[in-house]
């Protein structure tokens, strides 16, 4: 077999690929048999959320102390101005300029 | 029905016109997703192919953030899908649009559909339901497809240049693209118990086991707590109604 297919990466971009593609075109082809109410569909619309929770927590606590004021700073940017953008300037800005003082 | 008949030349035109200012918004995640695929060592080949085959933004950036040379590649798909899963709402709410097109058309139209082309072309489409095709999406995503394989492509040559990630409070960035995702994400009070019940779980995962186990195993708490909670809510509704 080629190396270039027993790359992990090659194997995880061909994967999310495949399953992504087929997320988008089985969510129309499957339109009516999708279910629309109740309890599984409001846990599936929510889910995307709290994956993005579970990523970040982590992350936040690794940083001790630093990590909660960037949070926060990030938290407030983001419900302020409602652009992930500037967000993430102003979270990635309180790290870079802590650090510039020498803390964290 | 013809191929031209869903992607007009003029239907793809004004979908692209439509998305140009999200697309330059676009083009700064694009930016900061090259610089940090350069800063994991990863090569421009190989961030193309996930902006061809894959062009998901919040997917890609979580791939690059799980990656590692000796990482688990079945951890890091499932994560990466579990956040894609709305796209199989969004492909479902695209039904109207679709309706009565062949099958080769849908397959050909859904591959550029992201969160923010399919947001324009459903604001156009709740205006003016007949005026719509297929190409409108298309063109949509196509536009959106150029600023981000040119803005992430700049990052990436940049990244090389750059000084260390940490300096710049890059390795934060992820950290806070998700949290401000999650935050656009919030659906009212409704979500505090799932949250609460995510965010400690992931944490106490995290510190307990190796790897990045934590993310499946507190979106699976968080997920079973919010279906959990709908079911008894809808119960307690059914009561009240018998009552």
């Amino acid at each position: 077999m080629p190396e270039i297919l027993l790359d992990p990466l090659v194997l995880i971009i061909a994967g999310v690929a495949v399953g992504t593609y087929a997320l988008r075109l089985g969510g129309l082809l499957l339109a009516d048999r999708l279910p629309r109410k109740g309890a599984i569909a409001a846990g599936l619309e929510r889910l995307p959320g709290i994956v993005l929770l579970a990523l970040v927590v982590p992350a936040v606590t690794d940083l001790g102390l630093l990590g909660i004021v960037a949070a926060t700073a990030t938290a407030a940017a983001a419900i302020l101005s409602r652009s992930p953008l500037l967000a993430m300037v102003v979270g990635a800005g309180v790290v870079a300029g802590a650090r510039a003082l020498g803390w964290g | 029905m013809r191929f031209r008949d869903s992607f007009s030349p003029a239907s793809l035109w004004q979908g692209a016109r439509d998305n140009l200012g999200i697309g330059v918004a676009v083009s700064g995640y694009g930016a900061v997703f090259g610089v940090l695929v350069a800063g994991k060592g990863i090569s421009l080949a190989a961030m193309e192919a996930m902006n061809l085959f894959i062009f998901a933004g919040a997917s890609q950036f979580i791939m690059v953030e799980m990656w590692h040379p000796r990482a688990v590649a079945a951890e890091i798909i499932l994560a990466a899908l579990i956040v894609n899963l709305r796209y199989m709402l969004i492909g479902a709410s695209l039904r109207p649009l679709f309706l009565g097109r062949p099958f080769a058309h849908k397959a050909a139209g859904m591959h550029l559909v992201a969160d923010e082309n399919w947001a324009v072309t459903m604001n156009a489409h709740a205006r003016d339901p007949d005026a719509l095709s297929p190409g409108h999406l298309l063109g949509g995503g196509l536009c959106l497809a150029a600023f981000w394989h040119a803005s992430s492509i700049a990052g990436h040559a940049l990244g090389g240049v750059l000084p260390a990630p940490e300096v710049l409070g890059l390795d934060f960035a992820f950290t806070a693209v998700f949290l401000a995702l999650a935050i656009g994400l919030w659906k009212g009070r409704g979500d505090v118990l799932p949250w609460l019940v995510t965010g400690v779980t992931a944490w106490a995962a995290a510190a307990l086991l190796p790897g990045k186990w934590y993310v499946l195993i507190a979106a699976v708490a968080g997920f079973a707590v919010t279906v959990a909670l709908h079911a008894r809510r809808r119960s307690l509704e059914e009561c009240r109604a018998d009552a």
